[in-house]
């Protein structure tokens, strides 16, 4: 499978970038990773006119710390974060998220920017980016600004980011509390994206009362999801199991998942 | 409209002018004239058209020959040198890790990168890091017993026995 013609820059610079996605206009789509686009594109189910590769401009990808707050350039690719000791040793998620994405293959191209920007609720990132409560960078000719995880996924294959933009960064800010995270997801067969999947951070406080949750759910509706509820039902008390078999309930109560190859809706709400 | 690449493939520098939809694995194959990488699924299942890009080992179906300019490319055919078979090949050819022989090229070349990167992998890890790469005659055990093969020859320890196991 071979996809339509199209033309295709590989600009050094964000400014040059910034002026490409500006003259071409509409048509012109981002390339990072490619492994969500290219597979796509074979299939003719995207037709891009034009293909401005971001993988030349230097300065994109990154994992650092600064303060309290996680920086990740959008450029970053699966294998980075699972090989990060920083990671690893205080943000296990990513871990759990990034070794249960396709292969090793795909996760040495596959981007963290770009699992978020391509706006597909079956992508794992997103819902770990709501249990953390990142929050996305995005820059144009013009500048940067900022915007919360919560307004950024508009719908099916839709984000926040506009045209003549380019998600430039993903940051978290780590509760002070004692914080620990996790992702789960249930698939068919290794590799294969998930049927549902659910990513967890809680923080608790030298009591052990909960003092922070976030939970995000995979492919259960038609956005990435924040499981409020669930996260109300946990916040201010010490996770017993009556606390968590209620957050476990709203979850399965609040989503809306849809049937599909992987799996009919009763199916998927019962995970 | 065409643009020209240069990339280096198995240790040899190439010109080409590329279409910029053209595939990787369509460059190596028609282009360059190397057909050790297959063509699979054609869908970034399998991995039978895994080549190393700068040291990566990459679904050459899901990238653009374009996108490897400036590149250094390994095929299977990188594998051998003037003094004998890679110690992969060794391994695949003493323990019978292969049948149809159609995923081995995907298959070598991705332990290749795993190797590099964790030398003396346990049974668990080689088969999460082959998990990209799909066999269909094997049941995979002697691929598992072939790259431990490699991984002993390769640090220099006592080689496996290679008796096969047939399932
Ligand atoms: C076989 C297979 C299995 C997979 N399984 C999973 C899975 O289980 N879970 C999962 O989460 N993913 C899965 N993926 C998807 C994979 O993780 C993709 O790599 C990821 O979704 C997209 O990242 P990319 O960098 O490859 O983006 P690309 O394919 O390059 O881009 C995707 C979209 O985002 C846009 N974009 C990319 N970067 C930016 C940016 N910085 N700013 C603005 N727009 C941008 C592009 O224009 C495009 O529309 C799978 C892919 C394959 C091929
Ligand atoms: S042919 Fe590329 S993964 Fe199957
Ligand atoms: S040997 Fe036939 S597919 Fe692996």
């Amino acid at each position: 499978m071979i996809p339509e013609q199209f033309g295709y820059s590989a600009p050094t610079s964000l400014q040059e970038a910034f002026s490409l996605l500006q003259e071409l206009g509409e048509d012109a789509k981002i390339l990072a990773g490619g492994h969500s686009l290219i597979p796509m594109m074979k299939l003719r189910l995207a037709t891009p006119f034009h293909l401005i590769d971001i993988n030349k401009i230097p300065g994109l990808a990154y994992i650092r710390e600064e303060g309290n707050t996680l920086k990740i350039g959008a450029l970053t690719r699966e294998v980075d974060l699972e090989e990060s000791t920083l990671i690893h040793d205080k943000y296990p998620i990513f871990i759990d998220a990034s070794k249960l994405i396709a292969d090793p293959q795909v996760r040495n191209f596959g981007t963290l920017g770009g699992n978020i920007a391509h706006g597909d609720a079956a992508n794992d990132h997103p819902a770990v980016m709501i249990a953390l409560r990142a929050v996305v960078e995005i820059s144009g000719a013009g500048g940067s600004r900022t915007v919360a995880i919560d307004d950024f996924f508009h719908g099916f294959y839709m984000t926040a980011i506009e045209q003549g933009e380019i998600l430039t960064e993903i940051r978290i800010s780590r509760p002070q509390s004692k914080f620990g995270s996790a992702y789960h997801k249930v698939e068919r067969k290794v590799g294969d994206y998930a049927t549902a999947g659910v990513a967890i951070a809680l923080g608790m406080d030298d009591k052990g009362i909960c003092t922070y949750a976030g939970i995000g759910l995979t492919n259960v509706n038609a956005t990435p999801m924040r499981a409020e509820r669930s996260e109300a039902a946990l916040i201010g008390t010490n996770l017993n199991a009556e606390a968590i078999n209620l957050a476990a309930r709203h979850a399965s109560e609040d989503c809306q998942p849809s049937s599909d190859l992987r799996g009919d809706e009763e199916y998927k709400r019962h995970q | 409209m065409k643009k020209t690449i240069n990339i280096k493939l198995n240790g040899t520098d190439h010109s080409v002018e590329v279409e910029p939809r053209k595939l990787l694995v369509h460059l190596i194959r028609e282009d360059l004239s190397m057909t050790g990488t297959h063509i699979g699924c054609d869908t970034t299942s399998c991995g039978a058209c895994t080549v190393l890009i700068d040291g990566r080992s990459a679904k050459s179906c899901t990238i653009l020959a374009i996108q490897a300019d400036g590149k250094e490319i390994t095929t299977v055919e990188g594998l051998a040198t003037a003094g004998g078979l890679h110690p992969l090949q060794e391994g695949f050819k003493e323990n019978h890790g292969l049948q149809c022989g159609f995923c081995t090229p995907g298959m070598m070349i991705r332990a290749v990168e795993l190797l590099g990167k964790n030398p003396n992998p346990t049974e668990s890890e080689i088969r999460w890091g082959i998990s990209g790469n799909l066999c269909r005659c094997t049941g995979y055990n002697n691929i598992v017993k072939a790259i431990q093969y490699a991984s002993a020859k390769m640090r220099g320890a006592e080689l496996p026995s290679t008796e096969p196991e047939f399932v």
